[in-house]
């Protein structure tokens, strides 16, 4: 759990503000945000390897602040893998075990079932220096497992993968965390690995937590637009929009309200989000017309990308563009006029000048909880 | 292209032949003969019988010893206190510049005036480091004040080189140790210190064939009195002092092939 916790530079950058978090026992927690913000420092932070500025963090109940390394019973999987490279798998697995002084043949057995749990066995007498990308990749997660620790700590482990390898060991990273059983905490700047991996997943910028929660919360209602637009994939579209008292003025035309907003105490103005996949061709709710000016399609469906004449701005980024996801045999063709119809209840409204949703918080149409 | 090649690398390969070859096959000549300058007219070839002189005298074996010991001793300690003073400058935060021109200074000193320094420093009477005792008329005394002026010579020179070592330690694979649950010492001993190995044997192969060679601190501090001879004195005493040509040549011919030895020994331990 941090409590808390800041860290400050020696050259004055606060790297990271304020961060509190409790981890439950057994919790796979992802620390997710672009780069820079700070997730690396706060995983430092918590293996014992940067010193604290200000805040507690404790383990169990109790402040590990002052405790070196060692003392945390953490295990680190480093972006790099970090493996040693005068030693062979089997020395660089063991080398945990032979730090605790554990005798020999325990560690050699140890050593044996782990290498068997990740498939390295016949690979234990080679350097490191003779394997390729993703077996490195496994050593370090052997040499984090072998010793039972009370958590993993794991940053970016699978970015310097190809993209089907990471795609393998994402999973088998999953079934490993849940075969285990040990709590960890993992740090990436992908946004699909954070989505698909974690019970919980920690939004990041500039140092501060934004956002903590379920990867579905989190999806279903984005506390603000940052983390509207950092999940998901193309992200949710964003479109500055006017209060008026029919609805929502946007280059969209005017968005009628659903049963939710019509709830909501809102300012003039507003920036209206609405995820891709919320738009449908068959009539429902409310409906758009543009020209679509792209079509993606990757097979299994397709995006159509729409680009509006700069209308309402207080966005700098560009004239508003609007892209749905449809299915793959949808009635679209480039550089035609089309119309797409969405639920008003799928829509969200963010404050232009803070960010914040300011949404009421009601389930989502169409899909059960919340 | 080939013939291009060959010719561009000529000058330089005939200059190295005249510079260094040339007297190295005269200094083997000379060794095979009989040229001791005050019997000029005396002068023959007389094969192996000059090694035979060298290799059967006490004097040289004196030498030799002393010279091993002092290459040893002097080199192991340079050793630990190199890679201690090369630690201090890498963890050095604040004025960094500053530490590694201090650590230096010993090193720019011209090794005679700093040995002459060394010699005041320890006769009897006026020397600050010395009462009315006289160390340097004693052998081993001698030899532990020519160890000193040695270590505190050539250290900084040691610590440079372990230094350029240090850094090629990646940070990670020591942040990887602590949180595998190292100690500061554990860390040093299990993942610096095998990883540096090329650049320690590099340290230590440039000290050693270079402390073999130790001349101008025992020229100075005892002139070669006391049994502190190392075998380049005793050459030089041959050579120029008792101008028998022949017999110095021996020596440093056999001074050649001991450092091509050791050379060698320490080449088959290096890593490729
Ligand atoms: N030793 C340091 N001294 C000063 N500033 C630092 C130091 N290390 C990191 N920072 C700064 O702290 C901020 C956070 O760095 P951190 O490494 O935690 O980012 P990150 O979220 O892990 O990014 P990435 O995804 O690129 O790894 C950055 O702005 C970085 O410039
Ligand atoms: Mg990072």
């Amino acid at each position: 759990m941090l409590d808390g916790v800041s860290k400050r530079f020696a050259d004055g950058t606060t790297a990271v503000r304020d961060v509190t978090l409790t981890i439950a026992d057994r919790e796979f927690v992802i620390l997710v945000g672009p780069s820079g913000c700070g997730k690396s420092t706060t995983l430092n932070m918590i293996a014992g390897l940067e010193r604290i500025s200000e805040g507690e963090l404790r383990i169990d109940g109790r402040r590990m602040n002052e405790r070196p390394p060692r003392d945390r019973d953490i295990a680190m999987v480093f972006q790099s893998y970090a493996l040693y490279p005068h030693m062979t798998v089997r020395e660089n697995i063991a080398f945990p075990l032979k730090l605790a002084r554990m005798p020999k043949t325990e560690a050699a057995a140890k050593v044996r079932r782990t290498a068997e749990l990740l498939d390295l066995t016949e690979h234990l007498d080679r350097k490191p220096a003779a394997l390729s990308g993703g077996q490195r990749q496994r050593v370090a997660m052997g040499r984090a497992i072998v010793r039972n620790p009370k958590a993993f700590l794991m940053d970016e482990p699978l970015s310097n993968l190809d993209a089907k390898l990471r795609l393998q060991m994402r999973t088998a990273i999953a079934r490993l965390q849940k075969t285990l059983g040990t709590t960890t905490v993992y740090v990436t700047h992908d946004q699909t690995e954070a989505m698909t991996l974690g019970d919980r997943i920690v939004i990041m910028d500039s140092g501060l937590v934004q956002q903590v929660g379920t990867p579905q919360e989190l999806y279903d209602h984005p506390a603000n637009l940052f983390v509207a637009g950092f999940l998901g994939s193309p992200p949710m579209n964003t479109l500055p929009a006017e209060v008026t008292s029919d609805g929502l003025a946007t280059v969209l035309g005017t968005i009628p309200y659903g049963s939710r907003l019509r709830r909501a105490v809102l300012p003039h103005q507003v920036v209206a989000g609405i995820r891709p996949e919320d738009f449908q061709e068959t009539p429902a709710g409310a409906s758009f017309t543009g020209t679509v000016d792209l079509l993606e399609s990757t097979g299994a469906e397709q995006l159509a990308y729409f680009t509006f004449a700069a209308g309402l701005s207080f966005e700098r980024d560009g004239p508003p563009q609007v892209v749905a996801r449809l299915g793959s045999r949808s009635g679209l063709r480039a550089g035609e006029p089309a119309t797409l119809w969405f639920n008003p209840d799928a829509v969200q409204v963010f404050d232009p000048a803070t960010g914040a949703n300011l949404t009421p918080r009601v389930p989502r149409p169409g899909r059960p909880g919340g | 292209m080939n013939r291009l090649a060959l010719w561009l690398c000529a000058p330089a390969t005939v200059v190295m032949l005249a510079v260094t070859g040339w007297p190295i096959l005269y200094s083997v000549l000379l060794s095979l003969r009989r040229a001791d300058l005050r019997f000029p007219q005396d002068q023959e070839w007389i094969g192996l019988a000059n090694y035979a002189t060298v290799l059967s005298s006490p004097y040289w074996w004196t030498a030799f010893t002393v010279t091993l010991l002092i290459t040893v001793v002097s080199v192991t300690i340079e050793l630990v206190l190199g890679m201690a003073v090369a630690l201090v400058m890498y963890r050095t935060v604040t004025g960094r510049g500053m530490v590694r021109t201090l650590v230096l200074i010993p090193y720019g000193i011209v090794t005679v005036a700093a040995a002459y320094g060394w010699k005041y420093a320890f006769t009897p009477g006026t020397g600050w480091l010395t009462g009315h005792a006289a160390p340097l008329t004693d052998p081993a005394g001698a030899i532990a004040i020519i160890i000193l002026a040695e270590v505190w010579k050539t250290t900084p020179f040691m610590a440079l080189l372990l230094l350029t070592g240090l850094a090629l330690v990646p940070e990670e694979l020591l942040r990887a140790a602590s949180v595998d649950g190292a100690t500061r010492w554990e860390r040093f001993t299990r993942v610096t210190l095998p990883l540096m190995r090329p650049a320690i044997l590099v340290a230590l192969l440039f000290r050693t064939l270079d402390a073999f060679r130790i001349f101008d601190n025992i020229y100075v501090l005892t002139g070669g009195a006391q049994r502190t001879s190392s075998v380049s004195i005793i050459a030089y005493h041959n050579l120029i002092g008792g101008l028998n040509l022949g017999i110095g040549s021996t020596m440093s011919v056999l001074i050649l092939v001991s450092v091509a030895l050791l050379a060698a020994l320490y080449v088959r331990v290096l890593p490729r």
